[in-house]
């Protein structure tokens, strides 16, 4: 690791948090909007970190500052792995033991509300988990490797190819980001559910790093659907903020759904189109 | 200044006749929209920083009460909204009720009315966001309110 990649890694770790923060604001301001009120200032998630960062921090065990921790940091290492463009599968599976973090973290506590959100996170996983294991693979099919830097060096972009599969990945952004109709896990805004759901235990700095990692969280997801488009990283760049833009408009047009249909729906319909993706791939042979 | 900017109540209905509740909702609605001033109606009394409670305290709900006082993280300031809340009401003199939230716990802000408009709920939340920021800068804590049984004392 040369002197200009240590610099890459610091510029991202300072650049992301303020871009996911921005975002996090842009949302609230959209979705104000769409329901006919002002809505907070654009800087309103910066506030709510600092005020949380200056509260006592009421833990009900040790173990919920571990995994806290723990989650921030796989989230991180994630999109650094994406950064410097490595192994999707390798980025995947460890982004994973992130998203499982905060669920035996929510596990932990004992709360009532905390593990109902936890169990209905697994489920989420469950749904999303599958779609991702199969953009890894289109990416493998089309490169005969899963780095990303053969993405990258293409010259062909990655959606010519895979138009289904980047529909599926817009609802994996959906169910990741806790938005609507898929928000029963946990969820921001002032949509309750279950008290807090997952989060319900945490108070204070822990939550406050759980926010943070969520920013960085906003920078990875939309990250991926950036791959789909890396010839022309404008392109990649817009795509990509359409597909966070549509996942607002979706989360205040669309109402809580029973996590059984969120299965149905991915299990059948996005898993259907992906394989059917998957399928032309394979048999028609293309190379990027 | 940082804890002004992002307040995030709590609900806590004691016993209340649904009327302050109502308007406590209604500060969230479009015409009012409580979030232009950053607060958010948080479910879990962990992450809260405002305690709103509607409605006189009973016997039975007093533990309640107290439970999710100690369970909200310093700093913290208790705003009690309606008349019940701010003094019993006109259910003060009944036998089961103890009157006011401050019997309990220390309120910091009273909205009396009965039931109180949006406007002036806000006006409570925006004057306790001061009292918020004192208690942030002089690192005042909140009394740990100890729980008792649901005695009913002998005189009543």
């Amino acid at each position: 690791m040369n002197m200009n990649d240590v610099l890459i890694a610091i510029l991202v770790l300072i650049v992301a948090p303020i871009v996911g923060c921005l975002a996090a604001g842009i949302d609230r301001r959209i979705t104000a909007r769409l329901q006919g009120r002002v809505g907070p200032p654009l800087l309103q998630p910066y506030y709510d970190v600092r005020k949380l960062l200056s509260k006592d921090n009421m833990v009900v065990n040790k173990s919920q500052n571990f995994f806290v921790v723990v989650y921030l940091v796989f989230i991180v290492l994630s999109l650094l792995m994406l950064i410097f463009r490595q192994d999707i599968l390798m980025i995947i599976f460890v982004y994973t033991v992130a998203s499982i973090a905060l669920v035996v973290g929510g596990m932990s506590t004992g709360s009532p509300y905390a593990r109902i959100g936890s169990s209905r996170e697994i489920m989420a996983i469950l749904a999303y988990e599958p779609i991702l294991i199969l953009y890894a693979l289109a990416i493998y099919l089309l490169t005969g490797t899963f780095k990303l830097s053969a993405v990258v060096d293409a010259s062909t972009p990655l959606l010519a190819y895979t138009p289904l599969i980047f529909i599926a990945m817009i609802f994996v952004l959906n169910i990741k980001l806790k938005k609507s109709p898929f928000d029963y896990s946990t969820s921001h805004h002032a949509h309750q559910e279950l008290v807090k759901g997952m989060l319900t235990e945490y108070s204070g700095p822990g939550f406050a790093i759980i926010e943070v990692a969520h920013f960085y969280e906003y920078v990875f997801l939309t990250g991926l659907l950036f791959v789909f488009w890396t010839v022309n990283p404008l392109i990649g760049f817009l795509l990509s903020t359409a597909a966070f833009l549509l996942v607002i408009v979706i989360d205040n047009i669309t109402a809580r759904i029973y996590w059984q249909w969120m299965l149905k729906l991915s299990w059948t319909f996005l898993l259907g189109i992906s394989i059917v993706n998957i399928a032309f791939l394979y048999f028609s042979g293309v190379k990027l | 200044m940082s804890l002004a900017k992002s307040p995030w109540i709590i609900h806590v209905n004691c016993n209340s006749c649904n009327g302050c509740d109502i308007e406590v909702v209604a500060c969230l609605t479009p015409l009012y929209d409580a979030e232009r001033f950053g607060v958010l109606n948080i479910g879990t009394p962990k992450q809260a920083d405002i305690m709103v409670v509607t409605g006189s305290i009973n016997y039975k709900n007093v533990n309640v009460l107290k439970n999710i006082y100690n369970q909200i993280p310093d700093p913290k300031v208790v705003l009690a909204v309606g008349a019940c809340a701010s003094t019993g009401g006109i259910f003060h003199d009944c036998y089961n009720v103890i009157g006011g939230v401050d019997q309990i716990i220390p309120v910091d802000a009273y909205v009396p009315g009965c039931c109180p408009r949006p406007e002036a709920i806000l006006d409570g939340v925006v004057a306790a966001l001061s009292i918020l920021e004192s208690k942030s800068q002089g690192k005042i804590k909140g009394k740990e309110v100890k729980l008792k049984g649901n005695e009913v004392p002998s005189n009543a």
